[in-house]
């Protein structure tokens, strides 16, 4: 099939087109504003799933700190949301290259090891940015490096971009910045950076003889996945206007961790999956007006919704059938009946 | 020419080549021995992932063992493994191209001549945009010797290639082997057990046993030597 351009099919570039139409032209007309806003949350998660996908499934690094280098974009996108008065776009930009550059400085040490120790290095690293972030506290007005106001009346709330403001323009906003990551994760995975990637997940040793430089490469896709990870910290900032340590807590990156395995690691549209199972599937579950409860009501007459951790179980036994090798493994192993 | 001078290494207390001193004159050699001789290691200390505890190697005056790992491969080294590398979702021309971009500064038209160049070496031309994966054992094999093809390397170390092969298949990568020096001017060290592949492509051969090169020469009268009979097989004959 004739390639558009390195080796990317219209067969391959085709759904993403049907995909991103669906979202941006059709999808908000038919949901009411609460699924918009679920969805909205699910775009900018998918940017740090898919960077996840990436490192884990393209690299082979299993990195546990990706939430909280998204809550480092937050910081930096709320700082220079009340300091200046750069458009939203900028603010997203610069908000990925500190999070890049924070993700550098990390990576630096950690990506020397590898497997486990890695995950517990980057776990580690996460609690590390939490507890400064927590001592720090994020930016509400104020002025100063912290940009803290003590005052409730005085604080601020960080405004959505001008051309974005209602919740289905947000959500349009996030799809468009959403699909401009991910044409960089696929415009690094169809070039040599994805190629040497391949190579070292396939074996480091076999990458070294093939002249390709480990240390550079891993860094690489560390930084990139932090620059993307960290416009997404942007987004979240933008979408809920005022933030805290809550919205970054450090076991949402084992939660994440565990989506991306269970969602598929492959390719990127795990990454997308992931998010919709760890955003999308808690509300569905929760809300007795979403399609699952109109579903449950048409077979069993009544549905009140369930609590979310329903989703957290399921994407435990899921993350174990991932890892047992499917449900036939694990009812072999006798794990389920 | 590569000279070795002296060269041990060890592993806590096991010495795994002992002192070994050869010089390959050029061409394609062989390097045999049971297992456990310290082949691959031998291989694993020129491509940078062990350190020797002494010794020197040089290639053509250059002291190799100076070089970090992955630069000795954008010197011009070049190695295969037991096992196969090349991934398998991607072409036998991508395969191919991740050591050409990662070992040579040539322009992208320059870069396709020259990995083409190389998967047409191996006879591999009419599959270059087909998946390694999909393809049978025996021309998996000859990806490997593709990406150790191009790039214009120096040396190539080809480790046990034929491993597995049937034999008609390893009369074909035989006549590949044969024809490295002369089509791309690299030295070529064959790690092999298969003697009649060693017979078939290596002017010279060298045997370890234990870690110390017991016999070196033509291959025929290495692999007619009684030492290298008793050493290898017990006295049995090894052609």
């Amino acid at each position: 099939m004739t390639s558009i351009f390195r080796g990317i099919t219209i067969r391959k570039a085709l759904p993403v087109v049907i995909i991103a139409a669906l979202a941006l032209f059709v999808i908000p007309g038919f949901l009411a504003p609460f699924w918009v806003k679920v969805l909205t949350q699910a775009t900018y998660y998918s940017i740090i799933a898919g960077g996840l996908v990436l490192l884990y499934g393209r690299v082979g690094l299993a990195s546990l700190g990706q939430v909280a280098l998204s809550g480092v974009g937050a910081w930096v996108f709320a700082r220079l949301y009340y300091a200046t008065h750069l458009p939203t776009p900028v603010l997203l930009l610069l908000a990925g290259l500190v999070a890049a550059v924070v993700g550098l400085g990390l990576g630096l040490p950690a990506l020397r090891l590898s497997g486990l120790y890695l995950s517990l290095a980057t776990l580690m690293m996460a609690a590390a940015v939490g507890i400064f972030i927590s001592v720090l506290k994020f930016p509400n007005g104020g002025h100063g490096f912290s940009g803290i106001v003590k005052d409730q009346s005085e604080r601020k709330l960080i405004a959505r971009p001008s051309i974005a403001i209602g919740d289905t323009a947000f959500f349009r906003f996030c799809i468009v910045v959403a699909a401009l990551m991910f044409g960089l994760y696929v415009l690094h995975l169809v070039t040599k950076p994805g190629r040497a990637w391949a190579s070292i997940a396939q074996s480091e040793a076999s990458a070294l003889a093939a002249g390709v430089n480990i240390t550079v490469y891993k860094l690489w896709s560390f930084v990139l996945v932090s620059f993307a990870t960290g416009v997404a910290g942007g987004l979240l900032a933008c979408d809920v206007g005022t933030l805290s340590a809550a919205n970054f807590p450090p076991q949402e990156s084992l939660i994440l961790m565990a989506v991306v395995l269970m969602a598929g690691y492959h390719s990127l549209w795990g990454g997308v999956v992931a998010a919709l199972l760890a955003r999308l599937l808690p509300e569905l579950l929760k809300n007795d007006d979403s399609v699952v409860g109109w579903i449950i009501q048409r077979f069993y007459g009544s549905w009140k919704g369930v609590s979310a951790t329903i989703g957290l179980i399921m994407f435990g036994v899921g993350l174990l059938a991932n890892l047992s090798g499917g449900t036939k493994a694990m009812k072999k192993k006798g794990l389920i009946s | 020419m590569i000279q070795i001078e002296g060269l041990t290494v060890r592993f806590g207390g096991v010495v795994s080549i002992d002192d070994m001193s050869i010089t390959f004159p050029g061409g394609t050699c062989g390097l045999i021995g049971p297992n456990g001789a310290g082949k691959t290691t031998f291989f694993n200390v020129l491509s940078g992932f062990v350190t020797p505890a002494s010794g020197t190697v040089s290639v053509d005056g250059i002291d190799l063992l100076a070089m970090p790992d992955f630069q000795r491969a954008r010197w011009g080294l070049r190695r295969t493994f037991q096992t196969e590398q090349a991934i398998e979702k991607m072409t036998v021309y991508d395969n191919v191209l991740i050591v050409s971009e990662h070992t040579s500064k040539l322009s992208r038209a320059a870069a396709a001549a020259d990995v083409s160049q190389a998967i047409e070496l191996a006879g591999l031309k009419d599959k270059a945009k087909v998946a390694v994966g999909t393809l049978p054992a025996s021309d998996r094999r000859m990806v490997e010797v593709a990406r150790a093809m191009v790039g214009s390397p120096k040396v190539i170390l080809l480790d046990e290639p034929a491993a597995g092969l049937p034999e008609g298949e390893t009369e074909r990568l035989a006549n590949t082997i044969k024809q490295i020096p002369d089509a791309i001017g690299a030295t070529v060290i064959v790690v092999e057990h298969d003697m009649s592949l060693v017979q078939a492509c290596c002017t010279t051969t060298a045997v370890l046993d234990f870690g110390r090169m017991i016999a070196n020469g033509p291959t025929g009268e290495v692999l007619r030597s009684p030492k290298v009979l008793s050493a290898y097989l017990g006295g049995e004959e090894l052609l």
